[in-house]
């Protein structure tokens, strides 16, 4: 395996390659400053493109990759294939997690990761940093979605952005009222919904909890939710312990919750759009809201395996899935922002990249996009140690008891 | 043709030196199933021994091959797993008490009431479930059990509720999945009770309580021992059924799961896993002592 990557390298620009500086440090914004305190495995990134190998293996959020057999108007695959000639086999994982250990396996080319993952996939080597220049639809992505630190490493991508949204908070109106419009309706210990609320089961909804903290209690002075010191940690985990009381049950499958909301077992919790979306067209009535604390949220990146078997069939899916059409389409049945400028223009719905704030950059301020808690503190600060992941997903196992 | 009826054929000294070699024949016969139970069987139990004493890197999540006691003194000095663990033992335990209540009249009525015909097709009314996929199963009680379902719906009438999502549904619904592997062996194992030991104690004037705790429960005990044997370790490495149906609960399965699928922690579950192992070791010695080994 190493010597043909060798032999790769010959091949490739050294321009392309992620020189790390451990000393530099990086413009902090929303998503903190993460890229200069690792140095990426040098990985070349390929140079040009050959035939298709007549398949691709993705990994993906659910909703990402429909091939009609969901819901019959939904088809973005078999297009795809009959253009290409790439069959799509498709993994829908639940969490973050899953998809690293899913790229772990080297079975896959490409992943749709979250912030919370694209970075311990680069750091890991299982992805290799993209060459956006032999994908097309790459000059239309929104500016702010480009180099930022979930995605790229001093510079280089290492991904194609799909897409981005927020973590939204979903009640069914017939039996939540009034209309809740902060996260206290799910932490507050006296609910009168207790045993019919959900959670996502994941250590990185221990950040829901720190956002919601650091609007209800200023003085633990947590600045970003992913940056979290002891006495915050420790602030986040007492408040999800006290939750779990009122917990009718956790999901990551989002079918699950699904149908836990449309039986009225779970009447408020966390959830995706797509989930509400899936439930309005059953009829059910559930909305959705992103409280005035603001909210978790994602700002997913196709990712190409450093070892994939198909990279030619990857870049030209990677390609496609940020197609003005398919990321409309995408966009619209999943509600979240498209990546492409120009989808905006090709959805059903005009006001649709209005209502999701598609190029709305203050908007996305609110929104914390997950992203892998390490030592080094996200948010600059520098006197403090963090909370890292590892510890994140011992205190999610404490925390469910 | 030739080759094989000549004195000297190949085949035939083959078989002579078999014949002459006993030890040959016994390495040839067993080498198979010995190379799938060491190397397969016993060799991954190993490497998962091994995996437990290594760790992750925290952030790559790559594993680090280094001999280590800390998965071991995490997994010790937590409280969170030893809850974990007697709740996992606590919903086997009770698994198997309920499987064992329900399987023993049913087994009794197919070993020694019904009739030979009635007798085959209750052992196909008993298999049948095995054939349905797990997952839909677990599901269908997942229906049955939520608020607006059969359940609730059942018990409403009575001024009830059912239990909802939770422990009791989970042991529910892994009793229901396990039945046939109890049932079973209490069968085979009453089949075995001949009929005119039943009829003596009647003669010598036992009453049905008497009769079954002097004849049929201690040659029953091994049988349901074996059964419990089934049920007890399929509930304790359980992780699918308390997903669909355990509401907000975990177990030993699902602590090992997470760490595996969400925190890509390989030798943490590794170390986790080694907890049920050593639970189902002590029980099969245990269980040893009973005898009930020879009934399985």
């Amino acid at each position: 395996m190493r010597s043909t990557r060798l032999a790769v390298v010959a091949m490739v620009a050294v321009s392309l390659l992620a020189t790390g500086c451990g000393g530099k440090s990086g413009t902090s914004n929303s998503g903190g400053s993460n890229a200069a305190v690792f140095t990426p495995p040098k990985i070349p990134a390929v140079t040009s493109l050959g035939q298709g190998e007549g398949q691709v293996n993705l990994v993906s959020w659910a909703g990402y990759v429909e091939d009609g057999s969901n819901n019959k108007s939904l088809d973005w695959v078999h297009p795809f294939e009959q253009q290409t000639g790439c069959k799509v086999n498709n993994k829908v994982a639940g969490t973050s997690d899953e998809m690293v250990s899913l790229m772990k396996t080297g079975e896959y080319d490409a992943v749709s990761a979250s912030g919370d993952a694209s970075l311990r996939l680069i750091a890991a080597g299982s992805v290799a940093p993209v060459n956006t220049s032999l994908v097309p639809n790459y000059a239309d992505v929104f500016p702010d979605l480009k180099n930022k630190p979930w995605n790229s490493v001093n510079g280089t991508m290492y991904g194609i952005p799909h897409g981005r949204g927020a973590n939204m908070l979903a009640w069914r109106t017939d039996k939540v009222r009034p209309a809740p419009d902060s996260w206290g309706v799910v932490f507050d210990p006296k609910s009168p919904y207790k045993g019919h609320i959900t959670a996502y089961d994941s250590p990185i909804y221990i950040a829901d909890a720190a956002l919601y903290l650091s609007a209800t209690q200023p003085q633990l002075g947590i600045k970003d939710p992913y940056a979290l010191d002891q006495k915050q940690f420790d602030a986040a985990v007492n408040l999800l312990k006290q939750q779990r009381q009122n917990i009718g049950e956790y999901w990551s499958d989002a079918t699950k919750i699904e149908q836990s909301f449309q039986n009225g077992d779970t009447v408020v919790g966390t959830t995706w759009q797509v989930i509400a979306n899936g439930l309005t067209a059953a009829k059910a009535p559930v909305q959705t809201v992103l409280p005035k604390e603001g909210a978790t949220g994602w700002s997913d990146t196709w990712m190409v395996a450093a070892k994939a078997k198909h990279p030619n069939c990857a870049y030209k899916w990677m390609n496609w899935v940020i197609s003005p059409k398919v990321n409309a389409q995408i966009a619209e049945s999943w509600g979240e922002a498209p990546s492409n400028s120009k989808a905006c223009a090709l959805m059903t719905d005009k006001n649709f990249c209005n209502v999701y704030h598609a190029a709305d950059a203050p908007y996305w301020q609110k929104v914390h996009y997950w992203d892998t808690p390490i030592p080094q503190c996200l948010d600059g600060r520098k006197n403090v140690t963090c909370v890292d992941y590892s510890k994140w997903t011992q205190a999610w196992t404490q925390i469910k008891g | 043709m030739s080759t094989l009826t000549s004195p000297g054929g190949p085949v035939r000294r083959l078989a002579g030196l078999l014949h002459r070699r006993p030890y040959l024949r016994l390495a040839g016969l067993l080498s198979a199933p010995l190379l799938w139970l060491v190397v397969a069987y016993l060799g991954s139990l190993g490497a998962l021994f091994l995996a437990a004493f290594w760790t992750t890197d925290v952030f790559t999540g790559n594993v680090v091959k280094q001999f280590g006691l800390a998965n071991f003194q995490e997994l010790w000095n937590q409280s969170v797993y030893r809850t974990v663990t007697l709740r996992s033992v606590g919903v086997a335990v009770a698994v198997t008490v309920a499987d064992s209540l329900v399987a023993f009249p049913m087994a009794f009525y197919m070993a020694k009431m019904a009739s030979p015909r009635a007798q085959r097709w209750l052992v196909i009314a008993v298999l049948t479930p095995l054939w349905a996929s797990y997952l839909v199963k677990a599901y269908a009680w997942r229906i049955m059990f939520s608020g607006s379902g059969v359940l609730n719906w059942l018990l409403d009438p009575f001024g009830l509720h059912g239990p909802g999502y939770g422990l009791p549904a989970t042991i529910v619904t892994l009793a229901y999945l396990w039945l046939p592997y109890m049932i079973l062996p209490i069968y085979a194992g009453l089949e075995r009770l001949p009929n005119s030991l039943l009829d003596a104690a009647g003669d010598l004037g036992a009453r049905s309580f008497r009769t079954f705790r002097t004849i049929i429960w201690p040659v029953a005990f091994p049988a349901v021992v074996a059964g419990s044997v089934f049920t007890f370790s399929l509930s304790l490495g359980d992780y699918i059924s308390v997903k669909i149906v355990g509401g907000r609960s975990q177990l030993i399965g699902n602590v090992v799961y997470d760490n595996v699928g969400a925190a890509n922690n390989l030798p943490f579950a590794a170390a986790v896993a080694t907890v049920p192992v050593a639970i189902m070791v002590i029980y099969l010695v245990a269980v040893r002592r009973t005898g009930a080994l020879e009934n399985l």
